[in-house]
């Protein structure tokens, strides 16, 4: 990567909720241009991290700089420049399609003759423009999610934040927010991605850490990571309730590595189609069995011991 | 279990099990909504406190059904514990079904098991009611240690209370079915208020020109109101009657109303 | 995407200065949208509800009163007081439910939060947005009474600004409570039960404090509806209060406004960044 200038910058950052380190000391750089993920389940401390780079979340302790800028100290000139895709859409059921942008955009004080062809060609970009004057509630899943994507873009921000963009649609929409997302990246928009799903991460996101508890397990491009942290194949097996475990003395030797889950045992293998011959050889048959490339679940599953969706 | 449907009305909105509606209720009361629930007693005492006493001083004796002078307290109690009644039941049959609809869907769970919508309707009407009772079992009694209460008659005026509750909450239910926005539901207040303000309730209609007194007189709370304050003295008349049979028609009107807009109030 | 390159008219900087100076004015155009969906509504109840209660209250109920109250007719002695009361239910509507809603339902709050706006200044939009409503509410009553003859001199005009500060000392201290509920379960609906309810009955409204029992008049000396009540008979007609009396009123109210000012801030604060 040519030398981008730093746009976030993240040192020892800290947030403590009574007991609980929900962000435990984490460090990170994201580049301007780059799409940038946080992987992992729920509850590891991404939403927690983007919150705190809007700066609508104190923290507790460490750096953090965005733009070279403090959140805590200079939030609204940080927030000016940022576009906050947040899980639950945030979206006004009480204004029309049209005027959720419209009011958006009046919070960074834009003016309404600049507005009124921005939101439309925000709607056009949303695949939105004939439901301009339809109610928010009207709108199916898909549809808000692109709505809220069109609305953090009002004030053409130079960081998208996207926490869990695509949780709660179906394959269809999902690929259609995707695509968005390129678009906007092709644009030179960084984008900040929190997901706990590994194809999204896969897709969407140059480089990546992966989070649990709070903290960083490992950090870089996702094939890198699944190079450093698993076999280029997996092998999956079921066997049925409760004989995985039974099973597994007989298969001793076949791949590098073995994860046995509640329903199923995944053997982590060079080549896949070789170890299920090999398992057909030693006269053991599966119920099913899949051979498959190495995802980041394999590279979470590796570092944690638990799957990202639990 | 699958023939249950057949011997009961309206089989296809309705099991026969209202009764977990009232659990439903009873449970989230024990555990919530105690407080809410016990306040709405405090409502008609305050106004029979302040008003009373306050406007009493400076009313004196006003003329009470039977000709004869009774004291301003007296006189608006019966009329206080009628409001109230209406107030109770339009609450519960508007406001609270609307926002359980919406913001709970605490119904939507309900449909999920045998439960029609009728007998989440009835399970909500029946608990309206037993408030309603208690209600105007306490109040009451706080009518009679203020010396309040002068004639037997006045203890129906429980049962009666129970009624005027029944003939709004189906009304309001009815209504209800047609609100899409809770900003709507201002309407609601937009016609409970000039009710409680003109039906005989603080004073009498007479001081109003006639025409403003036949409209009141079309109005259920003046019917009730009517009906309370002769039972609070024992002045039982034809026309006493004619009130009664006032809300029995409401009551038929409004439950029928409930019924016939059930679907689109649970099922939409 | 369509490609037409939009210049934006605002640099960074001066989005962020602009929402620090006029955040608060940009939150209450929200506001002021949400109150014009309803807004046939609330001028039907602005105009009807003064009309159905100086009628019914000051002609109706005031043919039952013999003789004068404090030197006045019964309507011209309760008018001024019905307007505060009527404010002080208005303030209760805007200030409870919409705030519960703002964090807990709609969470209408939060996206604003995402912008360069802070969480004081949706708390200042929600507030401008309101006194402007009640405002207009208020001179719409305050025309009503002089249609009825229940006031006669300019200074009853003052009844307008008393109104609307009784209804930010008894809403702002609402709008505090509701923003720190993490859930509603009822407690808004106490609130109007349990302190509402009797403050509005025992504020000396539709009668003189003096005329209640001593061991209820405290009601009314913690009520802000008893302080803005008197104040707005001083101005109306002429009241004979004496000077400390007045003052106690206007620094009570004062007092409230500015106490639920702080907290409120101080609640959409934590709430917001926490």
């Amino acid at each position: 990567m040519t030398a981008s200038p730093t746009v976030i910058h993240a040192a020892d950052l800290m947030k403590v909720y009574g007991k609980l380190r929900a962000v435990d000391g984490i460090n990170f750089e994201v580049r301007e241009g780059e799409s940038f993920g946080l992987l992992g389940p729920n509850g590891a401390g991404k939403s927690t991290t983007m919150r705190m780079i809007g700066g609508t979340l104190i923290r507790d302790g460490g750096t953090l700089e965005v733009l070279g800028l403090d959140p805590d100290k200079d939030g609204p000139l940080i927030r000016a420049n940022l576009g906050v895709v947040p899980q639950q859409d945030y979206l006004d059921e009480e204004l029309r399609v049209a005027e959720n942008l419209t009011m958006y955009g009046r919070y960074f004080g834009l003016p309404y003759s600049y507005l009124r062809p921005k939101v439309a060609e925000l709607l056009e970009f949303a695949k939105l423009t004939d439901r301009a004057k339809a109610n928010v509630e009207e709108l199916s899943g898909g549809m808000k999610r692109r709505l809220v994507i069109a609305r953090g873009l009002i004030n053409d921000p130079r960081i998208l934040l996207l926490d869990e963009p695509t949780t709660g649609l179906d394959p269809q929409a999902r690929h259609i927010v995707w695509d968005q997302l390129y678009r906007l990246k092709e644009r030179g928009v960084t984008l900040i991605v929190t997901t706990h799903f590994m194809d999204e991460a896969e897709q969407l996101c140059e480089r990546l850490i992966v989070m649990d508890n709070g903290q960083i397990k490992a950090e870089g491009r996702p094939m890198a990571l699944i190079r450093e942290y698993s076999t280029p194949e997996v092998l999956e097996l079921r066997f049925g309730v409760g004989r995985n475990e039974e099973l597994l003395p007989q298969l001793e030797g076949i791949g590098e590595r073995h994860e046995l889950l509640a329903d199923r045992l995944l053997l982590y293998v060079r080549d896949g189609d070789a170890a299920l011959s090999e398992v057909a050889r030693r006269g053991i048959t599966p119920l099913t069995s899949l051979v498959r490339r190495s995802s980041l679940e394999d590279v979470f599953l590796r570092l944690t011991g638990r799957s990202l969706i639990e | 279990m699958i023939e249950m449907g057949r011997s009961l009305l309206f089989p296809s909105l309705r099991s026969g099990n209202a009764t977990g509606v009232l659990l439903r209720a009873w449970t989230a009361f024990k555990s919530t909504s105690w407080a809410t629930v016990a306040s709405g007693f405090m409502e008609p005492v305050l106004y029979l406190l302040a008003m009373g006493m306050g406007m009493g001083a400076l009313v004196g004796d006003v003329v009470g059904p039977d000709g004869n002078p009774m004291s301003y307290a007296a006189y608006i109690a019966p009329a206080l514990l009628t409001t109230s009644a209406m107030n109770g039941a339009v609450y519960e049959s508007t406001w609270n079904v609307f926002f359980k609809l919406r913001f709970g869907k605490i119904y939507q769970v309900m449909l999920q098991t045998p439960m029609g919508p009728m007998d989440i309707a009835l399970g909500e009407v029946g608990w309206a009611l037993l408030r309603g009772l208690a209600y105007g079992v306490a109040f009451m009694v706080v009518a009679f240690v203020m010396g309040l209460v002068t004639s037997l008659w006045a203890l129906l005026m429980v049962p009666v209370a129970l009624l005027v509750a029944l003939g709004f909450a189906g009304f309001g239910m009815g209504i209800t079915s047609y609100l899409t926005n809770f900003r709507q539901m201002d309407v609601v207040g937009f016609v409970m208020l000039p009710m409680f303000l003109f039906s005989a309730t603080l004073y009498p209609i007479t001081v109003y020109p006639e025409w403003i007194q036949w409209v009141v007189k079309v109005m259920p709370l003046w019917h009730g109101v009517e009906l309370m304050r002769g039972l609070s003295i024992g002045y039982v008349t034809w026309g006493s009657l004619g009130h009664l049979a006032y809300f029995l028609v409401m009551a038929g009107v409004g439950l029928t109303l409930m019924t016939l807009r059930l679907r689109k109030l649970f099922l939409r | 995407m369509s490609d037409l390159p939009l210049t934006r008219p605002l640099t960074r900087e001066s989005m962020a200065s602009a929402a620090i100076r006029r955040g608060v004015l940009f939150y209450a155009e929200t506001w002021i949208r949400y109150i014009r969906v309803y807004a046939l509504s609330l001028g039907l109840v602005a105009v009807v509800q003064p009309l159905l209660y100086l009628v019914a209250m000051g002609v109706g109920l005031g043919a039952l009163v013999r003789g004068d109250v404090a030197g006045v007719s019964y309507l011209r002695f309760v008018a001024p007081a019905i307007m505060v009361s009527t404010m002080t239910a208005a303030a209760m509507g805007e200030f409870s439910y919409n705030i519960t809603g703002g964090f807990l339902w709609n969470k209408g709050f939060f996206a604003p939060n995402q912008t360069p706006i802070q969480p004081r200044q949706i708390a200042g939009g929600v507030i401008v947005a309101c006194c402007l409503r009640f405002t207009i509410q208020c001179l719409i009553f305050w025309a009503m009474m002089v249609a009825f003859g229940a006031v006669d001199s300019a200074l009853s005009l003052l009844s307008v600004p008393i109104s609307l500060l009784c209804a930010l000392a008894f809403g702002l201290p609402l709008m505090a409570y509701t923003a720190q509920m993490k859930r509603e379960h009822g407690q808004l609906n106490l609130v109007q039960r349990f302190i509402v309810m009797p403050l509005s009955l025992f504020s000396g409204t539709y009668f003189l404090l003096e005329t209640m029992p001593g061991y209820l008049q405290w009601i009314g000396w913690v009520s802000p509806i008893w302080h803005a009540t008197q104040l707005a008979r001083v101005v109306c007609f002429g009241l004979v209060e004496p000077g400390w009396l007045i003052v106690t009123h206007v620094a009570y109210l004062v007092a409230l406004a500015l106490l639920g000012w702080v907290l409120a801030m101080r609640f959409f604060e934590r709430r917001l960044r926490d």
